[in-house]
């Protein structure tokens, strides 16, 4: 028998087999499975629509509320309200609105609702985030949630997986964001269509929990099905502090078959900016010309985490924001942002004059919460600089650290903490 | 199953912001979504758009968000069939599952913004009658078919569940 990767450990583990191997389909079970006030809702209707009247498990379904909340207008607020009744009506235990939770991505892990060899859905892209703590989760749509809801599974091809070797030590300053970022410029959109990206070698060990997330998280800005971390001592320590419940850490056999390997040494990598309009828009620092900006965003389900709020700080701290740039600044969860305000770090970003919202995935996507203007160019710690991503079509977004937006926020311009 | 229409020609990576911009995911009324589709590469798509016609992209078609509207916005626009060289996995997987054709062709960048193009879904022809050539791809296996017949997973589920 050939060894297996960790992504086909985890699955063949889900659908009862001793092997699996890439192209394979299969049907697997779910541990967990989770949509948001913009999914959820079509994928209620699908249930409703079909006659089903029962879920597979009351305990492993999130419906999370956190894409247009506070709700930013009555369709909005009647999404939420739908998905609230609904989430009554059967008695699902896991649904949270504001108050208690946050951006899905951030809220579930720090909950401990998923962990390590779990295998996970969500009606969203970016569940792939979870692959930070070693689970295989893949996002999809909200029918495969729907049928999902009902019957505790969903079919999956087994994915083909390239490695990536993390070797080096990332420069002081250089996080999670510039080392996806350069990687998404290395291979493309669609470098990892369909694979698994699974990541290990002696370099993991320099990388902090937030930094693996904001890794995991872009997987599919690489065209992923999911991004994968092996389980280390760092994973461990995380998963003691958030999760009570016991958990499977895999490892990849020494002759797991790999569809492709590449070595990343971290050391080489920079401050990493992804210009307009694709995510594999990498630009070197000295390509970068002058940029002037009109607005910063920290935050998201990629850089949203507490660790990204002080790398952010650390820049603010005693400075101002340029004259006439907007600053939105979003702690993603409700624990994070509570944390921003008994740190002090809530009146660092106060009295450099960058505003705190409430838990949102709001700008991201364009929602609300700073949205852009026709000509507006924005540093964004987000996900993706589509065409008319964050508002207009003549908009443009540059993505970035926390580091890199906070710097660019001090100086009206794209630029790096060094440039301060 | 065979379609025929005239082509919609767009390039690379044509994403879900553009097929369905987010300012519109507060419904999901499947005629709102249509009105909005492809306005943010395409102002006079859902003007011009008729019964039908087809979807053409490069690579990497619908990249970006999970949003089951994106699919389900071409769909309520008539749109028969999506054709590009290669597609981005959650696209693929909620197109099936509401029930859209969606088939990769290597040719698909040869094909031109207003051609006549028939598909035979069901031995993977496609005739692009304006230049004169035909190409021959997979053709769905017959689960993926029946979804499609069935306007999707979910009532293929609901018939394999009786209903509950």
């Amino acid at each position: 028998m050939k060894g297996m990767t960790m992504t086909e450990k985890i699955i063949a583990k889900h659908c009862g087999k001793d092997f699996v191997q890439a192209g394979m389909l299969v049907m697997a079970d779910l541990d967990m499975i989770l949509a948001n006030d913009i999914t959820a809702p079509l994928a209620i209707d699908e249930f409703v629509k079909a006659g089903f009247d029962k879920v597979f498990d009351k305990e492993k379904i999130a419906l999370i509320m956190d894409h247009f909340v506070p709700c930013k207008d009555i369709k909005s607020a009647m999404q939420v309200q739908k998905t609230k009744d609904f989430a009554s009506k059967i008695g699902i235990k896991h649904f949270y609105d504001i108050g208690v939770s946050g951006i899905e991505h951030a809220f579930l892990p720090e909950k401990g609702l998923v962990k390590a060899g779990d295998m996970i859905i969500g009606a969203d892209s970016h569940t792939c985030t979870y692959g930070a703590i070693g689970a295989f989760s893949s996002g999809v749509g909200s029918t495969d949630f729907a049928v999902a809801m009902r019957t505790g599974q969903s079919w999956f091809k087994v994915p083909k997986s390239i490695k990536f070797e993390l070797v080096g030590k990332p420069k002081q300053g250089i996080c999670g964001k510039d080392i996806i970022l350069y990687i998404i410029g290395k291979i493309g959109v669609e470098g990892a269509r369909y694979c698994s990206m699974e990541f290990v070698g002696e370099g993991v060990k320099f990388l902090n929990m937030a930094d693996r997330f904001t890794i995991a998280n872009m997987a599919v800005e690489a065209g992923a099905k999911n991004g994968i971390f092996e389980v280390d001592e760092i994973t461990h320590t995380y998963l003691k502090e958030h999760c009570s419940m016991p958990y499977n850490a895999v490892t990849a056999d020494s002759d797991a078959e790999y569809y492709k390997t590449y070595t990343i040494d971290l050391s080489e990598i920079d401050y990493t900016v992804a210009f307009p309009h694709l995510p594999e828009n990498i630009k070197k620092k000295e390509d970068w010309g002058n940029i002037p900006i009109d607005q910063v965003v920290i935050g998201s389900c990629t850089n949203g985490r507490y660790e990204d709020m002080l790398a952010a700080s650390e820049i603010l701290k005693g400075r101002k924001v340029a004259k006439g740039l907007k600053c939105v600044i979003i702690p993603a969860t409700q624990d994070i942002y509570l944390k921003c305000i008994q740190n002090g770090l809530a009146e660092i970003f106060i009295k450099a004059g960058a505003v705190i919202s409430t838990p949102t995935c709001g700008p991201c996507l364009g929602g609300f919460m700073g949205i852009l203007a026709k000509g507006e160019k924005c540093v964004s710690t987000t996900n993706r600089n589509f065409v008319g991503r964050m508002g207009h079509i003549d908009s443009e977004i540059y993505l970035a650290s926390p580091a890199v937006a906070a710097a660019s926020a001090i100086l009206g311009r794209l630029a790096t903490p060094e440039d301060i | 199953m065979i379609v025929e229409g005239k082509v919609f020609k767009y390039g690379d990576n044509v994403d879900t912001d553009v097929i369905i911009p987010a300012r519109y995911l507060n419904t999901q009324d499947h005629k709102e979504l249509a009105a909005h589709c492809m306005e943010d590469i395409d102002k006079d798509f859902a003007g011009k758009v008729k019964e039908g016609d087809i979807i053409v992209g490069g690579n990497n078609f619908g990249c970006g968000s999970s949003r089951e509207h994106a699919p389900i916005a071409i769909k309520a626009s008539g749109v028969s069939i999506v054709i590009a060289k290669s597609f981005a996995r959650i696209f693929y997987r909620n197109s099936i599952n509401i029930g859209l054709a969606i088939v990769e062709c290597d040719m698909a960048d040869k094909i031109n913004n207003g051609d006549m193009v028939q598909v035979d879904l069901d031995n993977g022809n496609i005739c692009n009658k304006t230049q004169g050539w035909n190409a021959q791809v997979q053709p769905f296996p017959e689960f993926i078919q029946n979804i499609i017949k069935n306007n999707g997973y979910i009532n293929s589920v609901k018939k394999q569940l009786g209903g509950k």
